[in-house]
């Protein structure tokens, strides 16, 4: 049998309707504009553990282009040119393996706030939250407190050895080839993600994991990126920063994802010339936040699986 | 020989971990937004059934396990080894010795069909059916009359298994019985 169906309830998809609805309120009670921006384009990520797909033939002239990871660059161009407050509800596609948790295709809530804070912008995840969620307040935890209090190690100081011997302590595996990075985001998921409470947020990451967070000392006078995860039901439900606005520094980390690329044998994917000369002409000091909305949905109707509230997953798309 | 990369793995794949055949029993993606993918799996050890965790990163590969799951008679025991035949009219028989068929020691009865796991055409393990009929060798006399209520006995079946049994049931009674639980379901025969 072919399998046309859909795999969501038709209460899933009215809970969906609903949500997105809730969503749109709530930004327009605090004046950020909804906008829309490509889904395809001729720049991509060059993050090392994202994959964009491929698209041939974007232009007239036969350039090919890149379904959007997130539709972060396109945002950040309309916040340099001074749109103000603006958020997107959109899809976003990875190539990746679909699992419980993910589909190649998927809605993103995405927002900037000019201004803001990251705590500021935590402030208003967490209201969002507790709107759609009926939810009380939501802890918040820095990266080192996690991981002192479940594996008395420093993830800031903690030395490459030690590191790996705590990891291979932990989790029966094998470690050649896994930098600091991969190991702290093992023990995060093994030992610490399943002891979180049903939801927190989780801030002052690590250096190396910045992405496109700015970089700052914390109150002990130690580096950390100015950048935070939400969780939510056992799951990465948002992904916030205190977003980077030096294009020299933009430049900097886009060259050493090129370079990584290259010694892991992925595609090289060129700098976003057009996102980097936004920076150059000045985006505004704001913080941004990018939030699952099918797994929000997830959350809120107590679903094990990204299937039961997609209308069409990607194997019956 | 033959390997398997982690997006080709799910549940009931047989692989060769640390020497040993496994099957996969759970295999879960965990792709963090800004980070590596890795996947957790859950085996079974085929050959002294312990459960355990390993995590992979997305790509690694683990060799394939020569493991085939066949129906085969069962035909007799020289008191080492056991000896079953293969159902597809090839009449190729194998051996298996005392630990293989651990799990279905006390419900062997010649000329029923098990389910044999084959480890490069050894046999590792011996399932029995779920329901198996099989003689009573031993029991206390039946009482007359009582059919159905009252209590039960301990009977010897031909197999070596100890069921209870109610009271009605005699020498020479052929039972049903689950392997699962051992119970006692039905006298199918006098």
């Amino acid at each position: 049998m072919v399998d046309w169906q859909s795999t969501a309830t038709f209460n899933t998809l009215q809970a969906r309707a609903s949500l997105l609805q809730v969503i749109r309120q709530f930004f327009a009670e605090r004046g950020v504009m909804e906008v829309e921006t490509p889904s395809l384009s001729l720049g991509t990520v060059t993050d090392v553990h994202l994959a964009s797909f491929p698209v041939p033939g974007l232009t007239d002239s036969g350039e090919p282009g890149y379904l959007q990871t997130s539709p972060e660059y396109a945002m950040k161009r309309l916040l340099a040119s001074g749109s103000g407050p603006i958020y997107q509800i959109c899809k976003a596609f990875r190539r990746e393996e679909t699992s419980r948790q993910h589909n190649p295709e998927f809605t993103m809530l995405e927002w900037y706030r000019p201004g803001f804070s990251l705590p500021e912008l935590m402030d208003e995840v967490g209201s969002l939250l507790q709107q759609v969620l009926d939810c009380s307040e939501i802890p918040r935890f820095t990266y080192q407190q996690l991981f002192q209090q479940h594996l008395q190690i420093d993830p800031h100081s903690i030395e490459t050895q030690q590191l790996r011997e705590v990891l291979l302590g932990k989790i029966n595996m094998d470690i050649s080839g896994l930098d600091d990075t991969d190991c702290l985001q093992l023990l995060m998921n093994h030992c610490i993600e399943p002891a979180l409470p049903s939801a927190c947020f989780v801030y002052d990451y690590p250096v190396a994991q910045a992405a496109l967070a700015r970089i700052e000392h914390d109150g002990q006078g130690v580096a950390v990126a100015q950048r935070f995860e939400l969780y939510c039901g056992g799951m990465e439900l948002a992904n916030g920063y205190h977003e980077l606005s030096d294009a020299e520094e933009q430049r900097r980390r886009f060259a050493k994802d090129q370079a990584r690329r290259k010694e892991l044998g992925l595609p090289s994917i060129a700098a976003d010339q057009r996102l980097l000369a936004a920076l150059e002409d000045g985006l505004p000091d704001c913080s941004g936040v990018a939030l699952g909305v099918d797994r929000l949905l997830m959350v809120k109707l107590g679903l094990n699986s990204i299937e039961e509230v997609l209308s069409f997953p990607g194997d019956r798309a | 020989m033959a390997s398997y990369s982690t997006n080709e793995f799910k549940s009931g794949l047989k692989v060769l971990v640390e020497g040993d055949p496994c099957s996969i029993m759970e295999n879960e993606v965990v792709k963090p937004g800004k980070g590596q993918a890795f996947n957790r799996v859950k085996f079974r050890n085929l050959l002294n059934g312990r459960v355990w965790e390993r995590t992979f990163k997305s790509g690694e590969s683990i060799d394939a396990a020569d493991v085939m799951e066949c129906d085969m008679e069962y035909l007799y025991t020289d008191g080492e080894f056991w000896h079953f035949m293969k159902t597809d009219g090839s009449f190729e028989q194998v051996a298996a010795d005392a630990n293989a068929i651990s799990a279905s020691k006390d419900w062997l009865k010649e000329q029923d069909v098990y389910q044999v796991v084959l480890w490069n055409e050894a046999p590792i393990s011996v399932s029995p059916p779920n329901f198996v009929e099989i003689e009573v060798v031993q029991t206390d006399p039946g009482v007359k009359g009582d059919t159905a209520q009252g209590g039960t006995k301990p009977a010897t079946l031909a197999s070596g298994a100890v069921v209870k049994v109610p009271l009605f049931v005699n020498i020479g009674d052929v039972l049903r019985v689950d392997t699962r639980t051992g119970e006692y379901q039905n006298r199918v025969s006098k």
